[in-house]
């Protein structure tokens, strides 16, 4: 029997399927009180049209879990930050082949590095990729073109 | 809360929502297709905090009025965005004179409410200020690329700069005049770097915050509201 909280952290992000809405961050609290469940999350982007689908989402689980009484509630303070990607969502990206961000105090400092090849010999096409939260790149290396979760 | 407040979040909702739909319309048809993606990403940002800043301007009016609402069934009088981003998109270097001149804007504007009393508008802001540093770069980077250019891209890109330029003067009236002179700063740095000469200030068209606008926003207005007019309370 899994938790409802466990329930919910699984739930994927429906634009990045490899990484888990805990993983990215966006889930801040999930609290169990007299069979009411209230989840708590926060948009990564203020235009983010898939937060909707998660909302959806988390109710699906949460029933699947046992629990039909859902509140999902959206809070905008503090604002999210790549900083609150888990390493282990971290590692899933760039398993996935996009890029994951550097922490924010060393964003100027490093190089991105392909996830592809490895190569840090890269350059950025574009600040917005195909989706609000990556921007597009390519390797010099190996010459694939990849997406980066901006650093934010 | 005041009607006062529900004029002014309505006013910078509005400024998103109007810049959102114009950005909208480069989908499909931008320069290339990198270009094209970050029209529509810009465009998407803007509507998001459009959506959140209407909300809450419905709150605060207290009448019941949803963020469609607001959207979709206002006229043209009702709208009280800045006249600038109404403006049609002309060619490339004036949507990103528009842009490079309403984001510089908007990032000092939510900087500021980001620490300001309201914790509502605080957290709205604080979330839209990340995003607006983006648009900030992406605009000022094509103003340079432009201005920096061949003689036929410096040309276009300082005729945008002097057509939108009158049109910044509304930005600053009332609460936001304070936030004039670090724009000023920031533009100026990009103006110079780009190569262009910043226009001598004169005429100021302005009322935008009064509902008065010009004809271009009722041309939008008519193709954004069109089908929520026609099948009111359509859902997707």
């Amino acid at each position: 029997m899994v938790t409802v909280r466990e329930a919910v952290s699984a739930v994927r992000d429906p634009e990045i399927r490899v990484i888990t809405i805990a993983e990215l961050g966006i889930l801040r609290d999930v609290t169990l009180v007299d069979g009411h469940v209230t989840v708590t999350i926060t948009p990564t982007y203020s235009g983010c049209p898939a937060m909707d689908v998660i909302r959806q989402d988390i109710v699906a689980a949460a029933h699947d879990a046992g629990y039909d009484d859902v509140d999902v509630r959206t809070v905008l303070a503090e604002p999210w930050s790549t900083d609150w990607i888990s390493d282990e969502g971290r590692a899933k990206l760039a398993a996935a082949g996009i890029a994951p961000p550097s922490k924010r105090a060393a964003a100027l400092t490093l190089s991105v590095r392909c996830p592809l090849c490895g190569s840090p010999d890269t350059e950025q096409l574009s600040r917005f990729g195909s989706t609000a939260c990556k921007s597009l790149w390519r390797c010099r290396a190996c010459r694939e073109p990849f997406d980066l979760v901006k650093t934010i | 809360m005041s009607d006062g407040d529900f004029e002014r979040v309505l006013g910078l909702g509005d400024d998103a929502l109007i810049a959102a739909q114009r950005l909208g319309e480069w989908c499909s048809r931008a320069p290339e297709m990198e270009e094209d993606i970050a029209l529509a990403n810009i465009a998407l940002d803007q509507l998001g905090v459009a959506r959140m800043l209407l909300t809450y301007a419905g709150e605060l009016e207290g009448r019941g009025r949803d963020e469609d609402d607001l959207a979709f069934l206002r006229d043209d009088r009702e709208f009280r965005n800045v006249q600038l981003v109404e403006l049609d998109n002309g060619d490339f270097a004036v949507t990103m004179a528009k842009l490079l001149f309403l984001s510089v804007y908007q990032h000092l504007l939510y900087d500021a409410l980001a620490s300001g009393i309201d914790p509502r508008l605080a957290g709205i802001a604080g979330k839209a200020r990340k995003e607006s540093a983006y648009h900030v770069d992406h605009s000022a980077l094509w103003a340079v690329r432009l201005g920096d250019g061949t003689a036929q891209s410096h040309a276009r890109m300082q005729a945008a700069v002097d057509a939108v330029w009158p049109y910044t003067h509304e930005l600053f009236e009332g609460q936001a005049a304070p936030l004039r002179g670090q724009w000023l700063v920031h533009v100026d740095k990009v103006l110079a770097e780009a190569t262009l000469t910043r226009p001598a200030d004169g005429w100021a068209p302005g009322g935008g915050r009064r509902g008065v606008h010009t004809e271009a926003l009722s041309r939008l207005l008519a193709d954004m509201q069109v089908l929520h007019r026609a099948h009111p309370g359509a859902t997707w």
